[in-house]
């Protein structure tokens, strides 16, 4: 990537003695010097070639994205189309018995999404507010380090840590609350600095003329710099949740998965597409166990899919208008 | 407790708030259960309503899998789960009181190992003595691909061999003086073994050391301590071993079957043995108990020469509190072990890739069950 | 120059005279809803303070104890016997694994990803932004396990044959030695690491040249550049600092994804010889952990997991940090 320093940028190559100050006489220098300059026609080279590679960047990128897709959509599609697999749990199904249905999954995790969301949805974008708007000196120098380190994290990492104080310390049982308390691990470095950067990106003149009319601080950051920045805000959000609700290594450790309706986030085994993905993943040379490994991908995918969407949405009407 | 109310209205306000109709009943039986479920045994119990949680050993799921499912169906009110995800963390789970009886693949330590003594942990856990309580057994398979080679026979020291990287390729003189009728390509032998910590693993060099003790140096353990290349769990090393020509494995019987691959026969002194729940069962039978009372641990001979069987069987245990300081939690296990270990329930397991317990063994189970409180 | 610089006034340097430089701080009307907010948020970093902290207590009290009774050099031994009476255990073989992954990936992912991420804000027809933009948001919500499903049942196949070409063609190019390995090799976990994080970099990076003020790109371009070169020289710089923080994000994310690589990784055994192929096996810190989380079953065993995953930690940090350094320098240079 050339991403070079600023000063050397529009300083004209075709050595025309054009600047910034006469840019109507340009075109025709232009058209002229095209005919004649090399230099400027590898200018028009490279533009031409940075057109190309960024199609095809483009291109590359989606060939594996969409195939994962295909893969999942072709294997698992027929599982839910049943309508059981909306209604139904996995309970007396053994790995050899075909179909069942994926709600107990289904709603284990959406509740522990929501669980985690809850929590580290204000923490995180409160603090990325503090990094930007409010911190100074040292506090803020700590924080941000810290969000670095808690970024570096890794899930089981975080798994046992939750396990440590949850169970050994503690001696609660593991449950749906504690597996949430590990995701809020992994999802708030991936809002502060996604709302950060976008917090960042507000313009100041927003914030001065807002001052200047008075306005409290307070009423500036939620009304003027978060309304701004929520489009980005919303998908840094969307970004987080995806990775946490796809997440295993936690499960396995603080959520044990259950083939019955279980909703109480506090007490009992909780059940999760992702464990369920993980239980039937034991079995998938067997037809009926890969079926249905492969149909709660898809639903994760598409739960997290109209997840998306909701937040497009709610983006959509919350953003200011330009 | 209070956490209970705080839970009721945190699941409420979630339920809601996430738009989901919380108007299923406390688990219906789902529709299209009763097609699948073929095989389930039916079983008499008494009962139980609410919880029962277990964890452990992954050789043993499918078998507790068809357990649950049968006791289920006759008690619609019992939820029992079960995660197959270790011996090591069942045990470690249930010494943390965080399940009510693990499964493993081999029965507490009674001497000190890495600085714990599992059998006083769990009986410091339980207040009372642990017990453990055989209740499947399940061959282990040395399954291989080896493309043009469906017959294949070893013994305990070629095995040995093999797994540990001295035997190389297939055509090697060691493996054609025990195959004279079979044609080996000169494919280079390609071993897979568990890259997790596993019971299966244990049984296999425990194996590999009793019956071929000079061509298997190596410690016995649950990490694998041979050569080749490692795959996570047991469908991981299936996998593996499927998708490579001149591929070999140990892997648990129900996963070699399911996963379609060719198993050898083992030659222990007196001819070939195929693997089947009969012979398998023929050396279950001549292990010794070597537990105290209840405490059914048991000890596998796994040198025997004894005819017709096949020598490498683990043996998975239920590990129980012998009296279980909520009570209302001793009568679950109690009635669930009950149902497990009932003849219609066992005799359905053998379709799985299990052995049955022996008669005597099977006898002193029940025995001891009945006696947990 | 505008104000607009995508930059707040918490990141101005201080004026010539030495004067802090005007803060937000100056508009708080010290009201009872600002002192209320600005606590709020300020209470939030300090809990983010709280929790780190208290990892790092935890993961250096469970570490430490293991890591004094090791009988080998914890970084540079590829022994791994952490049980039993002396344990011995080094990091070296996960080190490398984990390293020489996550380079793959992210050689991959950022310049493909920018380069996604520049074509859908900048070359792509209007019609085909929104669209194209759904379809790489919907890809960063894939969940890793199914990235790890399709790596270990699709797309195993279609990589193999690579891999031979490069090892019979190549072979003498120390990366490319040729080993036995023959599932999850280094060079395909980088791969599907690197297609796993491609949609976050590019997600990240898109909002950001979103946001590239128009009078930048329209100057550029008025003053006679070509469309590239507006792009490298109004909205690169621009988005630089979010380009490199969206990698960051990254770059954490394969550095510790656990349960896809579990899925793939071919483990090796014991006195296996060393090689710096990049078609051999290992472990990473996060698989090694999750592939053995199960058998904890004591503080020395466990220790030394834990300080595998304090070494994943540090490393994190260590390169985010020197990210941070980058685009502080950036910014010294745009003022």
């Amino acid at each position: 990537m050339s991403l070079t320093t600023t000063p050397e940028h529009h300083v004209p190559d075709d050595g025309a003695p054009t600047g910034p100050t006469t840019p109507p006489s340009r075109p025709p220098a232009r058209q002229a010097a095209r005919e004649m300059d090399n230099p400027h026609q590898a200018r028009a080279v490279k533009d031409i070639l940075a057109r190309i590679v960024m199609w095809s960047a483009f291109a590359l990128a989606m060939v594996p994205l969409v195939w994962i897709l295909w893969t999942v959509a072709s294997q698992g599609v027929h599982m839910l189309t049943e309508a059981t697999w909306w209604t139904g749990n996995q309970r007396n199904i053994n790995s050899d018995d075909a179909g069942g249905g994926a709600r107990h999954a289904i709603e284990g995790t959406l509740i522990q999404a929501g669980m985690t969301a809850l929590i580290s949805i204000p923490i995180g974008i409160l603090t990325a507010v503090y990094l930007v708007e409010y911190g100074r000196g040292r506090l803020a120098k700590a924080i941000s380090f810290m969000v670095d380190i808690l970024s570096g994290v890794p899930s089981i990492v975080a798994a046992l840590f939750i396990y440590a104080v949850w169970v050994t310390t503690f001696g609660i049982d593991r449950s749906g609350f504690a597996v949430s308390l590990s995701l809020v691990l992994l999802m708030i470095p991936t809002i502060v600095r996604s709302t950060e950067e976008m917090l960042k990106l507000v313009p100041n003149e927003l914030r001065e003329a807002s001052y200047a009319l008075g306005v409290p601080k307070w009423v500036t950051v939620v009304r003027i710099v978060l309304r701004t920045a929520f489009s980005g805000i919303v998908t840094g959000i969307l970004l987080g949740l995806a990775r946490v609700m796809g997440e295993t290594a936690p499960l396995l450790i603080l959520g044990p998965y259950t083939k019955n309706f279980q909703r109480d986030l506090f007490d009992g085994n909780m059940a999760t597409l992702p464990t369920m993905i993980n239980q039937d993943r034991g079995d998938f040379a067997l037809v009926t166990a890969a079926e249905r490994m492969w149909g709660a991908a898809l639903t994760l995918i598409i739960l997290v899919l109209l997840l998306n969407i909701l937040g497009r949405v709610v983006a959509h009407y919350g953003s200011v208008k330009k | 407790m209070s956490v209970s109310r705080v839970s009721a209205i945190g699941a409420l306000a979630l339920t809601g708030a996430l738009a989901l109709s919380a108007c299923a009943s406390e688990n219906p039986a789902p529709a299209g259960n009763t097609a699948g479920a073929g095989g389930t045994a039916a079983v008499n119990a008494d009962c139980f309503e609410g919880d029962l949680k277990a964890e452990g050993s992954s050789a043993q799921k499918n078998a507790i899998d068809e357990a649950i499912s049968a006791y289920q169906t006759a008690c619609g009110d019992a939820n029992i789960d079960y995660q197959p995800s270790g011996s090591g963390a069942g045990i470690k789970q249930f010494i943390a009181k965080q399940v009510d009886f693990a499964g493993s693949d081999s029965a507490l330590k009674t001497e000190e190992k890495d600085g714990i003594i599992e059998s006083e942990e769990a009986k410091n856990s339980c207040g009372s003595d642990a017990w453990n309580l055989p209740m499947v057994t399940g061959p282990v398979a040395i399954a291989y691909n080896v493309e043009g080679v469906d017959k294949l026979v070893l013994n305990a020291d070629v095995a040995a061999k093999i797994f540990n990287g001295e035997i190389t390729t297939w055509d090697d003189a060691a493996i054609a003086e025990l195959n004279k009728d079979v044609k080996l390509p000169s494919t280079p032998i390609k071993v897979y073994f568990r890259s997790d910590e596993s019971g299966t693993t244990e049984n296999f060099t425990k194996y590999l050391k009793a019956a071929a003790p000079e061509a298997w140096p190596h410690e016995t353990g649950k990490k694998w301590t041979g050569k080749g290349e490692g795959k996570e769990k047991s469908a991981g090393v299936a996998t593996a071993t499927q998708g490579q020509d001149g591929a070999i494995t140990y892997v648990e019987w129900s996963y070699a079957q399911q996963n379609q691959l060719a198993m050898a026969a083992i030659d222990s002194g007196s001819g070939p043995v195929e693997l089947t729940a009969e012979s398998a069962g023929k050396t279950v039978a001549t292990a010794q108990q070597v537990g105290t009372g209840n405490d059914l641990a048991l000890k596998i001979d796994y040198a025997t020469k004894e005819e017709g069987a096949y020598p490498i069987v683990l043996v998975t245990y239920e590990i129980v509190c012998s009296k279980y300081a909520d009570a209302e939690t001793g009568k679950k296990v109690k009635s669930f072990l009950k149902s497990f270990a009932s003849d219609e329930v066992q005799g359905s397991l053998t379709t799985q890739g299990y052995a049955p317990l022996p008669a005597e063994v099977a006898t002193k189970v029940k025995a001891a069950i009945d006696a947990i409180s | 120059m505008s104000t607009v610089t995508g930059v707040s006034a918490a990141d101005e340097l201080p004026g010539p005279d030495g004067r802090k430089p005007l803060t937000g701080d100056r508009a708080s009307t010290g009201r009872l809803g600002d002192r209320l907010f600005g606590g709020a948020a300020t209470l939030s970093g300090v809990i983010v303070i709280a929790m780190v902290s208290l990892i790092a207590v935890f993961l250096l009290a469970q570490a430490l104890p293991a890591l004094t009774n090791n009988s080998e050099n914890f970084l540079t031994s590829r022994v791994w016997a952490p049980g039993g009476e002396k344990p011995a255990f080094g990091i070296l073989e996960f080190l490398w694994t984990t390293v020489a992954a996550s380079t793959i990936a992210m050689l991959l992912a950022v310049p493909v990803g920018v380069a996604v991420a520049l074509f859908l804000t900048q070359y792509a027809p209007m019609w085909m932004r929104k669209p194209a933009a759904s379809l790489v948001d919907l890809l960063a919500a894939i969940p890793s396990i199914v990235y790890g499903l399709w790596g270990l049942m699709t797309f195993r196949a279609f990589v193999k044959p690579v891999e031979q070409f490069l090892q019979d063609n190549f072979g003498w190019f120390p990366l490319f030695a040729p080993t036995k390995i023959t599932g999850g090799t280094i060079f395909f976990i980088g791969i599907v690491l690197a297609i796993m994080v491609l949609p976050i970099v590019t997600a990240l990076s898109r909002e950001v040249f979103d946001q590239t003020p128009v009078a930048h790109k329209e100057g550029a371009l008025a003053l006679g550049a070509t469309r590239w070169e507006m792009i490298r020289t109004a909205v690169l710089p621009f988005g630089k600092p979010g380009v490199i923080s969206a990698s960051m994000l990254a770059l954490g994310r394969a550095l510790g994804e656990t349960i896809a690589v579990t899925f793939l990784v071919s483990a090796l055994s014991d006195g296996t010889d060393w090689t710096w192929s990049l078609f051999n096996g290992g472990e990473t810190f996060a698989s090694k952990i999750a592939n053995n989380a199960a058998e904890f079953s004591n503080p020395s065993k466990t220790g030394a997991y834990i300080a595998a995953g304090l070494v994943l930690f540090v490393l994190t940090f260590v390169v985010n940090s020197i990210a941070r350094i980058v685009i502080e320098r950036r910014k010294a240079f745009t003022e």
